[in-house]
């Protein structure tokens, strides 16, 4: 048995064909070829596959793709116009939030969750704002510093302009 | 340019891939054609296969291909570091069989593997697969394993033991102790850890059947040590038929250096599949069970020394645990890494150490960050606190008084380094211990502690400190001593570096090192930057293919930046005086009249007749007008096999308070001070120290692999490991000194596992620092809030 | 790790839902927001023949005002929905407070309250809460619509009153007592963040005394269960630190309080005593 699912995935529409089994994960990478989002556990501990669901982050490995037909998700590859960043990814960059880059995504995906419901948070806001999300490299120091950074940025109202460094 | 690249915090070249969503993980990975693999793994600790019916699994949709181990005609896997050193040692070996066939040894041993269309298909084929087993008696804990009576794993192996190692002078430790005045003895134990990369393994395999080739994508850190180890060791096919390929790795920490069985058996799958490609992912859960474990030590320590606190001798007896069978350098681990470092940053006259590896009914054990050194430092660091509650000195004066000082070295550690059959020896080169120290002190108020711990005593809280000085072997390692001492690969460890300037001046580095998330495409940039004056921009760093980058031993024991980083300074050098040479053929000057300045290369006196790198790589690139005797193009290859291993050293100085009612432990503050020589990008290297850090503050608190009396992993998932959270930690305080490594020219250590390495011990320390009012001395960790709360409530239940 | 293969079903109306759960004939099971259901099925810890995805039913997704501070909250309102819900948090604070605690940030935007009832895993928070707000559960099926207390609700772990073709569609909140302060305190297990044991606490005061004393306790006993020898001895107390300290020592009566390899069962005894006691001075400081 097989099910049609229409997604509007960073911004774009499209129907798949998945068995009701599929994750949501499995449809942004192996449907859609979004390959951003990643599986870094099997008991929705780590965070790695969060996107935003309808402007809500969500793991992505615990939803169905049929559960979502209708809905609108914005992935890693969406947060930023082509060729430019979004003040969390460059804020990261900057920061040096990111070592092997794998849990990156879903944090920049549950940062931007965290800074659109609190635009200013201290530090343990932002700890406890990512406790759905698990990094291994960073000793999430730098992490944390990097969504500081982006939270300020955000809050100046500075646009980042494509392919703005430095 | 040259000083301003070298040591600046230069954001880092991989990231815009990594934060839009652009890297290319093994799992991204996807070929035409491609087949997924599920493999069925033993519920049992131990048992006997009597049979395996794989007719209904065939039969499922989608089933391409089901294995047993009687299918796969491959030996088992290599083991490439046995315990050695020490004459006539005798390692009973057992690795690993791609899949087993008469029997599995730990709870998550592989069986069975169907190749399906997709993955789903595969793992609903692999609940269809029967096996009769025969289920034998169990034992998971090293010590019990070479008692008397214990279950037997192996018929070569009578007691479990793998190995029984030694390393220093018995007679004379044991003498040691028996003159001295004082004497602590201990048993601590260095429980096992789950590493927790982000990213799982997984292999994609493809054979060509046209070409009779093998290709494997691995999330591994050492791709040319898997050619080697996958074609001559285990699938004995030439080495030149298999390419391996390691895309972005999503962390490592050791995992991935080692060669497992789903590299071969994706491999064996594409081959019978006639070419169609095999991937194969683990789960996290699969991951707990059949991906390394760290650590797993059971030992017992004796220090002695003088009233007045000088050390005099350190004894020490330890049991490894290294699993059902042993992984690629498991026995290197506790031994060479661990024995021969147990001295620490301490003079120590007489240093004896005795180590047991044992086989027990779970997953195999090899090298996690740090390596052996964790396990070191957590035992003299440990010990050093003991034996002055002992004698009722300040832990920090206690090391102060043993320091090695800074002018004895080079020192000659008495637990040995060994000595080569060549003759080759190794000493820590360098060091200056008490200024790191009493930095990391001032930092953290450690003069003032007693009224912090008053002023927690109020708020319920019982405050300690803890503190960790401790050295590091990395930077491994001379060959001609690691390989002649019977240590290490067997082999050599030196690294390589190619380095080509194309024709419109644009350079690539090619390197046969591994990065799994430390930034070595732009610390290398910077080191090729600074040496030849070229822009960041016009490089780039490849790496991770065993097609076109030079054989390299791959990234583990904080080597890169070392060992790697000299083949590439060595590389740039060998331009840098081929482009001199052309240069003066350009200028009509003599070889010995041009200078090099930057991009620039001058004649002497008259700096107006120069060439830029730039025009002298176009015409030698091309080749027009060559000098006699020089080939065209700058392209060059460098080979570098360090004199020495490195010597970071440094003193971390944890805070913690423990809640009196519920033995909740939070680390409060962490001051580090660390001497990794000069740094790079010291960005990239505070980032691995904070990583470090963090790791070795888990094991301390959180992190700890069970297993129950039957062999089932009781913390099987995420839900029962305590991968640390970002809310559990304070910011880490970072300080440093530096003492350049005299080793290499860079003057650069290493600092990938020091984090990991100094952590654990410090914030052990200060935990029984905090827990010292119960008159508690040691307890092991981790110092979960259950097992706290039962230390403090049974002294207290006791007075 | 992917579920086992299974028939999807998504009905537009409750009704229709009950009708296609009916026919399920207990292979069926009712998917929400997924976040509990859905991992046991990734482990293959349950295989349902049929799913029933009742996310698009716009009449659970309700949080309603039942007047005189009482609130219904619908089967499909997620965590933060009620955090968002100026209504549910004004009514009972303790939501505000006790909510964030509970997973995270992606399993709150996602899961329900009904879910998490519904699932009764023993260490979940959100049981205890409800107990101490002494909520009840509207319960449908073709047969009709019950109403039960969430006392008694639990049966064991991972074991409701829930019957096979019954839907959980409303949690009823009703009034507490004007003026009464309430609080949520936990110890967590660092791996999964559940409670090793949590401890809701809602007190009213009449003059000097307690006068309404509502403490349940999650994680300690196989199910959640409401501490009634401790409010037995909170009522009509001064509420000092003797009396909460003697009433906290009765947290685990009559309870067989479990062990595993995280806590052993006198750790939980002891912690189940230890939040009681700041659950109850918590929700003491929090009156107004």
């Amino acid at each position: 048995m097989t099910e049609q699912v229409r997604l509007t995935v960073n911004g774009v529409a499209h129907e798949i064909t998945v068995e009701p089994r599929q994750l949501l994960v499995h449809a942004l990478r192996e449907d859609l070829g979004l390959t951003g989002t990643h599986v870094g556990c099997d008991t929705s501990q780590c965070g790695a596959c969060t996107v935003q669901l309808n402007g809500a982050a969500v793991k992505s490995c615990t939803v169905l793709a049929v559960q979502v037909d209708g809905g609108s998700i914005t992935t890693i590859e969406g947060m930023a116009p082509e060729g430019g960043l979004h003040a969390l990814q460059n804020a990261f960059w900057e920061k040096h939030g990111l070592q092997c880059g794998f849990c990156t995504p879903g944090m920049i995906m549950a940062a931007a969750d965290l800074l659109a419901g609190n635009p200013d948070p201290t530090d343990d806001e932002i700890r406890h704002g990512i406790e759905g999300n698990l990094c291994r490299c960073t000793g999430y120091q730098n992490i944390v510093a990097a969504i500081r950074e982006a939270g300020s940025t955000l809050r100046a109202g500075a646009p980042v302009p494509a392919g703005a460094q430095d | 340019m040259a000083t301003d690249v070298l040591g600046a915090r230069i954001k880092r070249v991989e990231d815009p891939r990594f934060i839009t969503g652009k890297g290319r993980y093994l799992d991204d990975i996807k070929l035409a054609g491609m087949t997924y693999m599920s493999i069925l793994r033993s519920p049992y600790a131990h048992a006997n296969i009597r049979s395996i019916d794989t007719a209904a699994a065939r039969a499922m949709p989608g089933v391409v291909l089901v294995l047993v181990g009687a299918d796969i005609p491959y030996n088992p896997l290599p083991m490439a570091w046995p315990a050695g050193g020490v004459a006539g040692i005798r390692n009973n070996i057992n690795t690993p069989r791609v899949l087993a066939t008469d029997s599995v040894k730990w709870t998550g041993e592989g069986v069975a593997a169907v190749i399906a269309e997709t993955v789903a298909q595969a793992v609903d084929a692999l609940e269809a697969i029967v096996v009769e087993w025969e289920p034998l008696p169990v034992v998971v804990d090293a010590e019990k394993a070479t008692q008397p009576g214990a279950p037997q794993l192996h018929e070569n192996a009578p007691n479990n033991v793998v190995f029984e190692w030694t390393v220093g002078d018995k007679a004379g430790t044991d003498a040691a102790l028996e003159a001295a005045p004082v004497i602590v003895r201990q048993r601590i134990v260095n429980q096992r850890l789950i590493p927790n990369p982000m990213e799982v393994r997984g292999d994609i395999g493809v054979y060509n059947p046209g070409t009779d080739e093998y290709t494997i994508w691995m999330s591994s850190q050492t791709p040319h040590i898997q050619r080697l180890l996958l074609s001559a060791f285990v699938m004995g096919i030439p080495e030149h038929k298999i390419r391996c390929i390691s895309p972005d790795i999503g962390g490592a920490f050791g995992t991935k250096i080692f060669c497992y069985a789903d590299m071969a058996l994706c491999l064996f799958a594409s081959k019978a599949l006639n070419g169609r490609p095999v991937k194969w992912v683990e789960t996290r859960r699969e991951n707990y069970q059949s991906t390394i474990h760290g650590r797993d030590h059971i030992t017992y320590l004796e220090i002695a020394g003088t009233r007045e606190g000088e050390i005099t001798g350190l004894r020490v007896k330890t049991y490894a645990n290294l699993g059902g069978r042993l992984s690629t350098i498991g026995p290197g681990i506790p031994t060479t890494l661990y024995g021969r470092v147990l001295s620490g940053c301490y003079r120590i006259p007489n240093v004896y150490c005795e180590v047991t590896g044992v086989y027990t009914n779970t997953t195999f054990v090899d090298a996690y960050r740090g390596a052996g050194r964790p396990e070191a430092t957590y035992v003299i660091e440990r010990a050093m606190d003991l034996f002055a509650d002992e004698i009722g000195l300040d832990p920090a004066e206690l090391r102060r008084r043993n320091f090695i000082a800074p002018d004895k070295f080079p020192y000659d550690n008495p637990s040995g380094l060994g000595t080569a059959s060549n003759g080759e020896k190794i000493y820590i080169d360098s060091g200056n211990y008490e200024p790191a120290m009493d930095m990391a002190l001032a930092t953290a108020g450690y003069a003032s502690i007693d009224k912090a711990k008053a002023d927690a005593r109020a708020r319920g809280k019982y405050l300690g400190i803890g503190l960790s000085t401790y050295i590091e072997v990395c930077g491994v390692a001379p060959s001609k001593w690691i390989g002649a001492v019977g240590e290490g690969w067997g082999a050599a460890m030196w690294e390589s570096a190619n380095l080509k300037i194309h024709l419109t001046g644009k350079v690539v580095l090619t390197m046969g090192t591994q990065p799994q998330g430390q930034g070595h495409e732009t610390t290398y940039a910077q080191i090729v930057s600074s040496e030849l004056g070229i822009p960041m921009d016009d490089i780039i760093v490849q790496h991770s293919d065993t097609q076109g980058t030079p054989f390299g031993y791959g990234s583990y024991g904080s080597r890169t930046a070392s060992v790697g980083g000299t083949a590439a300074v060595k590389a740039a050098g060998k331009i840098r005086e081929k482009a001199r040479q052309y240069a003066a053929h350009m200028l009509e000057a003599a070889v010995d009249d041009i200078e090099v300045v930057g991009a620039e290369y001058r004649v002497k006196g008259s700096p107006e007749k120069m060439k830029t790198l730039q025009e002298v790589v176009f015409a030698l690139d091309l080749g027009f007008s060559l000098p006699a005797g020089m080939e065209p193009y700058l392209d060059e290859t460098a080979y570098y096999d360090t004199p020495n291993c490195t010597w970071p050293f440094g003193t971390h100085v944890a805070i913690v308070e423990i809640d009196e009612e519920t033995g909740k432990v939070d680390l409060v503050r962490y001051v580090a001070v660390d001497d990794v020589g000069k740094k790079i990008n010291p960005m990239i290297v505070d980032g691995q120290l904070h990583g470090g850090i963090a790791q070795g503050v888990g094991q301390a608190l959180w992190e700890g692999a069970v297993y129950g009396d039957d062999g089932q992993l009781l913390s099987g998932s995420m839900l029962d490991y305590a991968v640390p959270r970002a809310s559990w930690f304070p910011n880490f305080e970072l300080g440093e000194t530096v003492t350049p490594s005299p080793v290499n020219p860079l003057g650069v250590k290493g600092v990938g596992e020091a984090g990991a390495i100094a952590s654990t011990a410090a914030v052990a320390n200060a935990v029984i620092d905090a827990l010292s009012p119960f008159g508690i001395r040691h307890l092991d960790m981790p110092y979960t809030a259950p097992k706290v709360w039962r230390a403090m409530h049974d002294k207290e239940a006791r007075s | 790790m992917i579920p086992a293969a299974f028939d999807y079903a998504r009905p537009t109306s409750l009704d229709e839902a009950l009708v296609l759960l009916a026919r399920g004939a207990g292979n069926a099971k009712v998917l929400a927001g997924g976040q509990s259901l859905l991992p046991l099925m990734r482990l293959r810890l349950a295989s349902p023949g049929q799913l029933i995805d009742i996310g698009r039913i716009a009449e659970l997704r309700t949080i309603r005002d039942l007047g005189g501070g009482a609130t219904g909250i619908g089967a499909l309102a997620t965590y933060r929905d009620v955090l968002d819900s100026e209504l549910a948090t004004r009514n009972h604070p303790i939501l505000a407070t006790a909510i964030p605690m509970i997973g995270d940030v992606q399993v709150r935007n996602r899961g329900t309250l009904a879910g998490s009832i519904a699932h009764a895993d023993p260490a979940s928070d959100l049981p205890a809460i409800l107990l101490a707000l002494e909520g009840t559960l509207v319960i449908r099926s073709g047969n009709g619509e019950r109403v039960v207390a969430v006392e008694g609700f639990f049966q064991g772990a991972f074991a409701t009153d829930l019957g096979q073709d019954e839907i959980l569609t409303e949690i009823r909140l009703p009034a507490t007592p004007d003026g009464a302060g309430m609080a949520y305190r936990a110890i967590e297990q660092p791996a999964s963040g559940y409670s090793m044991v949590g401890v809701a606490a809602v007190i009213g005061r009449v003059g000097d005394s307690i006068g309404y004393a509502r403490i349940a306790i999650t994680g300690a006993g196989n199910v959640a269960y409401r501490a009634m020898a401790v409010e037995a001895a909170l009522l009509g107390s001064d509420g000092g630190a003797a009396a909460i300290e003697a009433a906290a020592a009765h947290a685990t009566d009559g309870q067989v309080v479990g062990s595993d390899f995280n806590a052993d069962a006198e750790y939980r005894t002891a912690m189940a005593q230890v939040y009681t006691r700041r659950a109850v001075e918590a929700a003491l400081a929090a009156i107004d």
